[in-house]
């Protein structure tokens, strides 16, 4: 179905209110994965790998088997069966069997009476490793094929590797006036929740396997614990507990909760795990590093006439989402902006550190942030406003892009408008002292990937309903709470529908057995899918209700009318009953009230190989503008405002609303000014080690409440008809032009550039020394790897030009070429 | 992980505290005031004391008093304690600085912090999971051999980072130690030795009680940048002091951390006499190349080591141009967050 727009009173949708979790969140009764205590439960500690790339000789296990208190220990041997959360890379193994591929990789696992004592067991543990050559960086992995850290992929140490190309790039950009050609660098950084990984499994009484665990997707860990395991997947029950936080992090299905499940199996008693902080940091699953290159042919009035982008990720040393996020880092240029022809090349490599994965923006903030500097930078070549070159440029609403992403409504020009405005744009931009700036950048994303992780035509969201004779409501779903506020969406949609107040639904979600499934809490997907599968069961039940109503009352069901907890005739409104006796009726009339509803996306119009990826209902948009100060003599940076306007849609609740947004501002501003997962090596000639810089909260800086600004915000809703009551995604939208707008407002303050992130004061300063000397004003990379392999690009004819969708070639593996002579240089080339 | 088990001592004297840390194995008892360093050490099994003996319950160890011009201050004082007294904010601004910089850190969640002036030595290559510094062989400080902050040098380089205790060396300041035996006086600067796996001078049954300072009052400012950046930073912290007597001028810096001791970098002369001519030319040339040189950042905190270095001047040129009376109020309130 496409989005629903029920009876437009809005009693519930559209007014701030608190949320429905809100009291057992702050009173402290919300159950988190490690609240979960049972009688007779064990716990469980991981050894983890202490070199980052070994093959493992052998595993010594009897000492700690024999320490008191231990029950069990598990090493690789117990888990012959690979799993992954994609399907095209099932490279993971609860614990190693044959190799360990980074620092923290779990080679075997304890189960005993007590974390401590596991955790002292573990240490028993001998393990002997025959020590592998580390790759620590993209260059080395693109540079050296063997060892190969996986047996699969594109060849040696490369993931992936994808090209695309939608009309003629080349030929746009020689007829461009201008091409800018820049290269950015955004390092990788982590999720950071609050809450750290937990899980416990049991034995329910009939002998099947029930796991409690802080994940975003019950659904992806209940097909992969089946797999896994070799149960039958009807035998698992995953219930997600609410999420301390996720933020994609809790998105894999994770090695920890795999041995749980099957210790608790082999034993016969619950087990449990709680991750400690550090471990956090090695599950990790968080932004790739990525190092980009754009060419961007543009008119002399501000158009752009063909992008050329190359991408290439640092993976970390398993698949995960990485061929999803691959694509993504390409996938969304064209949504925002009017792009005529466009040339992606992506490539993902393999090296020996945690797992990249999904990150909230999954994948797209990394080009978001060298697409919007790149357009500050065209902006001031042409001499035009950087708001007013971009309004000239947003995609046509209601269009087929380039690369055959379907736009509907846009609201992005108001989005910008309104940054301006109340940024006092106009009067301070590029007129304020030295040392103060303003930057403006935007972005747009996803509201749900319009296709699911395992290809099939099932709906993505399943919604189902009770109603009982108290006049209670209950609504099931598979979405997983994660702090977003999904649960208050559900009951607030019901709660619309049906003319009653949120507090009269009880939401259940996230458990496997009891709720229809939803794919999960990731890809800003809940809200739009979930929320129409909602609507869909409320509607339904209405209807019965209506009908049986209006039996009773002896007038046409189109008379009958919800709301104020009533249902009623509407054309003489003290007729009615309340909704408790309405439902009362209706199961007189009907038997038991029970409805169903589900979502599945539209069909994508791209038919080509890697078109799976950035297809979605609809999308929303973001503006922002960022005020820095910067201390000259230090590079010291400050931002002590923020703007933002966001393209909602529609408000289904302005509180969370808000909060995503602020939220969203607070960890781009982590982003762009102090977070990096960045790793330490040891002198070479003493040491292999690849560990992390910053392994802990200790040291990985994150912005507390001193460094938060004011942040201004403003929903803009542009109503799109594929979302619930004309809503949209919030959740990871606003984050996107937070990176880029700090960097641009830092060239507004200073002059300088720096084309990578985090923009920290010592790459200010060095910037700012080097334009003292006279030397370029700019710190990033100054090269693109020449020897990346990339294959022949998939030729896609543009809508526009008579294309349908599909490539025009068949896809070729071999013939690849180095492309020679992209040792690019920085700058406007022509 | 939770923390291991262990025998908590609450004794309420000093003089219990004392005797039970004398009776106890040194190597098997540790003392605790906040548990900033302790507690997360023992959680990741790096310390693991059989006994805690706990200071917080001790009558008289958080009270402060102003005494002959100074003042003097309990062990057990907090950190929000002290920036909450209007008396200390205007008799020593740089310790109120350091304490309501320290009291902000929201890693250790401040408003319950002590003074944290006997700071447990700590650097990145260390303060680790077994995990982590397994994967690097170990360090000098437990279970390894090498330093490697500097794998040529022969002492361990773990650092204290202590928010109060180089404004309190800078005042000169002086603590007192009790145990069973006796107790003793010291100056702060005393306290700290040039190693980072023995980094107290304090004897293993000494307790740090108080820090009575120098009768002779001292005004002086600290300018450090915001917290949650530079949580780490010797070799970033400044304070200078006012005229602290007839006809004298003295501004006097204490620049965190060298190598592993505490030095303070003193810059002095006579009320119009060449020496502070001297300073003040520094600020106007951004504090001159004084402490450039006495910087000596590692590579165990925070930013690269070069531009620590330089903000070593550059932030010892902005407390000195406040020193001269520019107004600094703009600067200080985007490095610091803070205003005087």
């Amino acid at each position: 179905m496409s989005g629903a727009t029920p009876p437009d009173r809005s009693s519930v949708i559209g007014r701030a209110r608190r949320r429905v979790d809100g009291r057992a969140k702050v009173t402290g009764q919300t159950r988190f994965a490690d609240d979960i205590i049972l009688p007779r439960m064990l716990h469980a500690r991981l050894l983890r790998s202490s070199v980052p790339h070994a093959r493992i000789l052998g595993v010594e296990t009897s000492a700690a088997e024999a320490m008191p208190g231990v029950h069990l220990v598990l090493t690789g041997d117990a888990f012959p069966i690979p799993y992954g959360v994609l399907p095209v890379s099932h490279d993971e193994h609860a614990l190693c069997r044959d190799t360990v591929r980074f620092v923290g990789d779990p080679v075997a696992a304890v189960v005993a009476t007590s974390e401590a004592v596991a955790e002292e067991a573990a240490r028993l543990i001998e393990v002997q490793y025959e020590p592998l050559r580390t790759f620590a960086s993209p260059d080395d992995s693109l540079a050296h094929a063997e060892p190969r850290i996986h047996d699969y992929g594109d060849g040696g140490n490369v993931h992936k590797a994808v090209a695309l190309q939608f009309g003629d790039v080349d030929a746009a950009l020689a007829g461009a006036d201008h091409v800018f050609d820049d290269l950015f660098f955004f390092e990788g950084n982590t999720h950071l929740p609050i809450e750290q990984h937990a899980t416990v499994a049991a034995r329910d009484p009939d002998g099947k396997l029930v796991v409690w665990s802080s994940t975003q997707t019950p659904h992806y860990l209940h097909r992969s614990l089946a797999k896994a395991l070799d149960l039958p997947p009807a035998h698992v029950r995953v219930i997600a507990t609410p999420n301390g936080g996720g933020f994609g992090g809790k998105s894999d299905p994770f090695n920890h909760e795999i041995v749980v499940a099957k210790a608790a199996l082999l034993l016969d008693r619950p087990v449990k795990i709680c991750l400690t902080r550090e471990e956090v940091f090695y599950c990790h699953r968080g932004r790739h590093p990525v190092l980009m290159r754009l060419r961007t042919g543009v008119t002399e009035d501000g158009r752009i006439t063909g992008l050329d982008l190359q991408t290439l990720l640092d993976g970390g040393a398993y698949g995960s989402y990485g061929v999803a996020s691959t694509f993504y880092t390409g996938a969304l240029q064209t949504v925002t902006y009017d792009i005529p022809t466009y040339r992606f090349r992506g490539c993902r490599v393999f090296t020996n550190k945690p797992p990249c994965g999904p990150k909230r923006g999954h994948g797209t903030p990394q080009s978001r942030f060298g697409q919007e500097v790149q357009l500050d930078k065209i902006a001031e070549r042409l001499g035009r406003d950087p708001a007013e070159l971009r309004l000239g440029i947003i995609a046509p609403p209601d269009s087929l892009t380039a690369n055959y992403l379907r736009v509907g409504t846009i609201g992005l020009a108001e989005c910008i408008r309104l940054v301006v405005e109340r940024s006092g744009w106009d009067e301070r931009f590029r007129k304020l002292p030295l040392g103060r700036g303003l930057g403006l950048a935007c972005s747009s994303y996803l509201s749900g990937a319009g296709l699911p992780i395992n290809w099939n035509d099932l709906p993505h969201s399943g919604v189902q309903l009770k109603l009982d004779r108290s006049g209670g409501v209950t609504a099931f779903c598979g979405a997983t709470e994660i702090g977003q506020g999904s649960d208050d969406v559900l009951v607030a949609t019901v709660a619309e529908v049906l003319g009653i107040e949120p507090y009269d639904v009880r939401a259940v979600t996230g458990d496997t057995d009891l709720t229809p499934v939803d794919l999960g809490s990731y890809s800003s997907r809940v809200t739009l899918m979930m929320g129409n599968a909602a609507i869909e069961a409320a509607t339904r039940a209405r209807d019965l209700l209506a009908r049986a109503v209006a039996e009773r009352l002896e007038v046409p069901v189109d008379r009958i009318g919800f709301g104020d907890r009533r249902v009623f005739d509407t054309q003489a409104a003290d007729r009615g009953f309340t909704f408790q006796e309405a439902v009362c009726i209706a199961e007189a009339r009907f038997g038991t009230i029970g409805t169903t509803g589900s979502y599945t996306p539209p069909k994508s119009a791209a038919q080509f190989k890697g078109g799976g990826v950035g297809p979605s209902p609809t999308y929303s948009y973001t503006a922002a503008v960022v005020e820095v100060e910067v201390d000259p003599d230090t590079g010291w940076i400050v931002v002590p405002r923020v703007w933002v306007a966001h393209d909602i849609g529609r408000s289904l609740n302005p509180t969370l609303v808000r909060g995503q947004v602020e939220g969203s501002v607070y960890m781009g501003l982590g982003e762009a000014l102090m977070e990096e997962q960045a790793f330490r090596r040891l002198p070479p000639k003493l040491s292999n080690a690849v560990v992390h810089k910053f392994p802990s909260m200790l040291e990985y800086k994150s912005p507390t409440f001193l460094e938060m600004p004011e942040v201004f915000t403003d929903l803009v809703e542009s109503r799109d008809p594929a979302g619930p009551f004309g809503a949209k995604e919030v959740g990871q939208g606003p984050l996107l032009p937070i990176m880029p707008a700090v960097a641009n407002a830092v060239y507004d303050a200073v002059g300088v550039r720096v084309d990578e992130v985090p923009v920290t004061p010592e790459k200010i300063l060095k910037a700012l020394q080097q334009k003292a000397a006279g030397k370029p004003a700019r710190v990033g990379p100054a090269t693109f790897p020449s020897h990346v392999p990339w294959p022949d690009a998939l030729m896609v004819t543009p809508p526009w030009e008579g294309g349908d969708g599909r490539a025009s070639n068949a896809p070729k593996r071999s013939g690849r070429k180095a492309d020679a002579g992209v040792e690019a240089s920085v700058g406007v080339r022509k | 992980m939770r923390l291991p088990s262990f025998r908590y001592r609450a004794p309420r004297t000093i003089t219990d505290a004392a005797a039970w840390l004398a009776a106890e194995s040194p190597a098997d008892t540790m003392l605790v005031a906040g548990g900033t360093d302790v507690i997360p050490n023992m959680k990741r099994r790096q310390q693991t004391p059989a006994t805690i003996v706990g200071l917080r319950g001790i009558d008289g160890l958080a009270t402060m008093a102003a005494d002959g011009g100074g003042f003097r201050i309990g062990a057990g004082v907090t950190l929000s304690a002290l920036a909450a007294d209007s008396r200390l904010r205007a008799a020593a601004p740089g310790l109120w600085q350091a304490a309501i910089r320290g009291d902000a850190a929201p890693a250790e969640h401040g408003h319950h912090r002590r003074q944290p002036v006997p700071r447990h030595a700590v650097h990145v290559l260390y303060d680790q999971s077994y995990e982590w510094r397994r994967a690097i062989d170990f360090c000098m400080k437990k279970d390894g051999d090498t330093c490697w902050v500097a794998t040529s040098s022969p002492r361990c380089l773990a650092v204290s980072s202590t928010d109060t205790a180089p404004v309190l060396q800078a005042l000169g300041a002086r603590i007192r130690l009790v145990s069973a035996a006796g107790e003793r006086e010291m100056p702060v600067s005393a306290l700290h030795a040039n190693d980072g796996i023995h980094y107290l001078t304090r004897k293993p049954d000494e307790i740090l009680t108080g820090r009575p300072p120098r009768s002779h009052g001292v005004a002086q400012h600290l300018l450090e940048a915001a917290p949650a950046r530079l949580l780490r930073l010797p070799g970033g912290g400044h304070r200078r002091s006012r005229p602290c007597g007839p006809g004298r001028c003295r501004a006097r810096r204490a620049c965190g951390c060298r190598r592993r001791r505490l030095v303070p970098a003193g810059i002095t002369g006579g009320r119009g006499a060449p020496g502070r001519r001297r300073a003040l030319r520094r600020a106007d040339r951004g504090g001159g190349p004084g402490g450039y040189a006495v910087a000596k950042p590692m590579d165990n905190t925070d930013f690269e080591l070069v531009w620590r270095k330089k903000m070593v001047t550059a932030l010892a040129g902005y407390a000195l141009r406040e020193l001269r009376g520019d107004d600094m109020s703009a600067t200080r309130r985007r490095l610091a967050r803070q205003v005087l």
